[in-house]
C-alpha cells in the first residue's frame, strides 16, 4: 500500500532548522524549505512530506487540531498548554532549564504572597502549588528579567539557557523547576490512520540515537 | 427528497437511532436541569470542563446537565435492567466559555456479561460505521496497567504521573520519573512496552502476554481475548485495535475501555467502557457498560458542501399575476426542485437558475 503524506509542523528558528537537517538526512528532505523564501507550505515531489514553519509556541495547536500530523516543540510549551497529543520522542535538541530566578542575594519575604513574573503562568502556578506557596502571577510576554529589577515582582519563572542574560542583569537562578528539550509530538488520529508512516519516522530517529550511544 | 433535506449530521443521527432501536434500546429523554448535588457527589466521574450552575426560584443550586450517564444511573431502580440510548445536548464550561455539546450515547445497565459487553462494543463499532467507513475502534482494559501496580508501594501522585506518561506514549519522561523516584527498571521497561505497543488485537495480546505478572493482569488480557474472539466469530473483528495507553482519562470507566476514531477527524469521536464503580458508589451493585459519541467533534466532518442555497430563485414585481406565480411555483416544486420567491434579489443567494416573474409571466434572467 502506498504510504500517506506526513504533515510536519516545524518551529521557526534555529531549533526547527536543526530538526529539519536531521529529517533531511533520514530521507525526509523537501526542496526549497531552507531557501528563506516567503512560502508557507513546502511539499516534496515524492509525496512523503509536507512541511510548514510555525511560531514555536503554536506547534502543539497545529498538531492537536490535526492540521499537522507531527510537530517538534519545546517541553516548556507542552507543560504550559498540556495539549492532547502523543509525545513520542525526546529529541535532545534545544536543551535548557525552566528556572526560578531573582535578584542576586535577594530573599523574598515568606510571610507574604510571592509575586512571580512569567510567560509560563500554568507552569509557575503548578510549581508553587506543589510547594504550597501562595503566589500572584504577573503575566508578561517578553523581557521578563526586567520585572524583578524594577521591583515589580519578587522572582521570575523563565527559560535559562546559558544564564548570561541573568548574570548581566545581576540576577541569579534560585531554583530549577524542570529540564527542557525538544519533543516530537503526534496527533492522536494521525497515530492511528498513518501508523506505518509515523512509526517509520520514529524508528529512523531512534536508530540515530542508539547509534550515538554505541 | 427527504434524503436531500437531511443534513449529513441529521442523517447520521437517524441512522444511529435506528441502529439502537433495532437492538431493543429505548430512547431516554431528560430535562435540561439536575440538582447540582448529583455532580458534586460524583465529580471524579465527570469528564473535562466545569459545570454551569444557577439558582432555582427557591434558591436551590441547579446545574445545566453536563452529562447524561449520571442521570440515567441515578434514575435506575436497584436491580433494574436498562438498555437505553439518548441524543441530548449537554452543557459545560470549557476554557472559560459556555459550550453546548450534542451527545449521542447508549447505556446497558444490570447485565455486563460477555454477550452484553460485545453487543455494546459492536454497537459502538456500527455507530462509527454509520459516520464513516474509515474508522478505528481501540480497545483497552484499565485493569492491565492497574495490575502492574498491585502490591507495589508506589505513592499515589507518582503513579498518576506514570499513568499520564503511559497515556501520552511518552517513554522519556516515564524513564525520568522512575529514575527520580527509585522505581526499578523492570517496571519502567514494562510500562514503556505497554504504552508503545499498538496494533491488531491478537498481535498486541501475544506481545504483552509475557508481561503479565499476576492474576489481575492475566485476566485483563483473557477478558479482551474473549471479547475479540467473540467479535471475530460474529464477523466484527476488523478495524479493532488494542492500545493499553488508553487508560481512564474519564475516570468513570474502569475495566474495559474503548475509543473510536474517524479518519479526517483530529480527536477521538467515541468514548466508552465499563463503569461498575459508579453504580457501586450509588449503591446499585451491578455491572454497566456504555459509550457516548461527541457530535461536536464531527461538526467540520459533517459540513455539507452545498454549492447552491436553492435550485430556483424567482423575483416578481407589482405587475405579476400572483395566482399564476403560485401555480408556477407548484409546478416547479412538484418536479422536486426547491424554489424561493421574493420581491427583489439582493445577489447574496446562490441559485442554479434565476427567473423574473412579470406581466408576461416567467422570464429567464440573463444578467
Amino acid at each position: 500500500m502506498k504510504l500517506k503524506r506526513l504533515n510536519i509542523a516545524l518551529p521557526k528558528g534555529r531549533l526547527g532548522e536543526k530538526v529539519y537537517e536531521m529529517l533531511e538526512n533520514l530521507g525526509y528532505g523537501c526542496p526549497g524549505l531552507t531557501d528563506g523564501s516567503r512560502k508557507l507550505i513546502f511539499e516534496d515531489d515524492g509525496g512523503i512530506t509536507r512541511y510548514f514553519w510555525v511560531k514555536p509556541s503554536d506547534v502543539d495547536i497545529y498538531v492537536e487540531r490535526g492540521a499537522a500530523d507531527i510537530g517538534v516543540v519545546g517541553r516548556d510549551i507542552l507543560l504550559e498548554h498540556n495539549p492532547d497529543v502523543y509525545e513520542l520522542l525526546d529529541l535532545g535538541f534545544g536543551k535548557c532549564r525552566m528556572c526560578v530566578a531573582g535578584m542576586a542575594g535577594y530573599e523574598p519575604n515568606p510571610n507574604r504572597t510571592l509575586r512571580v513574573a512569567t510567560k509560563f503562568a500554568n507552569i509557575a502556578r503548578s510549581y508553587y502549588a506543589s510547594k504550597g506557596r501562595e503566589i500572584e502571577i504577573i503575566k508578561l510576554s517578553g523581557s521578563i528579567e526586567l520585572a524583578p529589577i524594577l521591583g515589580m515582582s519578587d522572582v521570575i519563572v523563565d527559560i535559562v539557557e546559558t544564564g548570561s542574560t541573568l548574570k548581566e542583569n545581576n540576577l541569579e537562578v534560585k531554583e530549577t523547576v524542570c529540564d527542557i528539550s525538544a519533543r516530537l509530538i503526534v496527533n492522536k488520529a494521525a497515530y492511528r490512520f498513518k501508523n506505518e508512516e509515523v512509526r517509520g519516522l520514529v524508528e529512523k530517529i531512534n536508530a540515530i540515537y542508539s547509534n550515538k550511544v554505541n | 427528497m427527504t434524503q436531500n433535506i437531511l443534513r449529513k449530521e441529521e442523517k447520521a443521527i437517524f441512522d444511529l437511532r435506528e441502529l439502537y432501536e433495532t437492538h431493543g434500546y429505548k430512547k431516554y429523554k431528560m430535562s435540561k436541569f439536575e440538582e447540582y448535588d448529583l455532580y458534586a457527589d460524583n465529580r471524579s466521574f465527570l469528564a473535562e470542563g466545569n459545570i454551569i450552575t444557577f439558582n432555582d426560584t427557591h434558591g436551590k443550586l441547579l446545574a445545566l446537565k453536563p452529562d447524561v450517564t449520571l442521570s440515567i444511573v441515578k434514575n435506575a431502580a436497584s436491580g433494574e435492567r436498562i438498555k437505553e440510548y439518548y441524543n441530548e445536548n449537554v452543557y459545560r464550561a470549557i476554557d472559560g466559555e459556555y459550550r453546548e455539546i450534542m451527545q449521542v450515547g447508549l447505556e446497558c445497565i444490570g447485565e455486563a456479561d460477555l454477550y452484553s459487553t460485545c453487543e455494546v462494543i459492536m454497537l459502538a463499532k456500527k455507530s462509527l460505521e454509520c459516520i464513516s467507513k474509515d474508522y478505528i475502534l481501540d480497545l483497552s482494559n484499565a485493569a492491565f496497567v492497574g495490575g502492574l501496580f498491585e502490591n507495589r508501594s508506589i505513592p499515589y501522585d507518582v503513579r498518576e504521573d506514570l499513568l499520564t506518561c503511559v497515556a501520552g506514549k511518552n517513554p522519556h519522561d516515564l524513564a525520568r520519573i522512575c529514575r527520580e523516584n527509585g522505581i526499578d527498571d523492570a517496571i519502567c521497561t514494562k510500562l514503556t512496552t505497554i504504552s508503545e505497543t499498538y496494533g491488531k488485537v491478537e498481535d498486541v495480546i501475544a506481545a504483552l502476554r509475557p508481561l503479565a505478572e499476576n492474576d489481575t493482569m492475566t485476566s485483563a488480557l483473557d477478558e479482551l481475548e474473549a471479547i475479540y474472539n467473540f467479535m471475530t466469530a460474529v464477523g466484527e473483528g476488523e478495524n479493532l485495535r488494542l492500545d493499553f495507553s488508553l487508560i481512564n482519562d474519564i475516570s468513570y470507566y474502569d475495566g474495559i475501555i474503548f475509543r473510536g476514531y474517524i479518519d479526517g477527524v483530529a480527536r477521538g469521536v467515541l468514548s466508552g467502557g465499563r463503569y461498575d464503580k459508579l453504580l457501586d458508589k450509588m449503591g446499585k451493585h451491578t455491572g454497566a457498560i456504555g459509550f457516548a459519541i461527541y457530535m461536536n467533534t464531527l461538526d467540520l466532518y459533517f459540513e455539507d458542501k452545498n454549492d447552491y442555497d436553492v435550485d430556483i430563485l424567482i423575483t416578481y414585481d407589482d405587475t405579476a399575476d400572483l395566482a399564476a406565480l403560485t401555480r408556477t411555483v407548484k409546478m416547479l416544486t412538484g418536479g422536486g426542485r426547491s424554489v424561493r420567491v421574493q420581491k427583489s434579489g439582493d445577489g447574496s443567494l446562490k441559485c442554479r437558475e434565476y427567473f423574473r416573474f412579470g406581466e408576461r409571466g416567467l422570464e429567464i434572467e440573463t444578467t
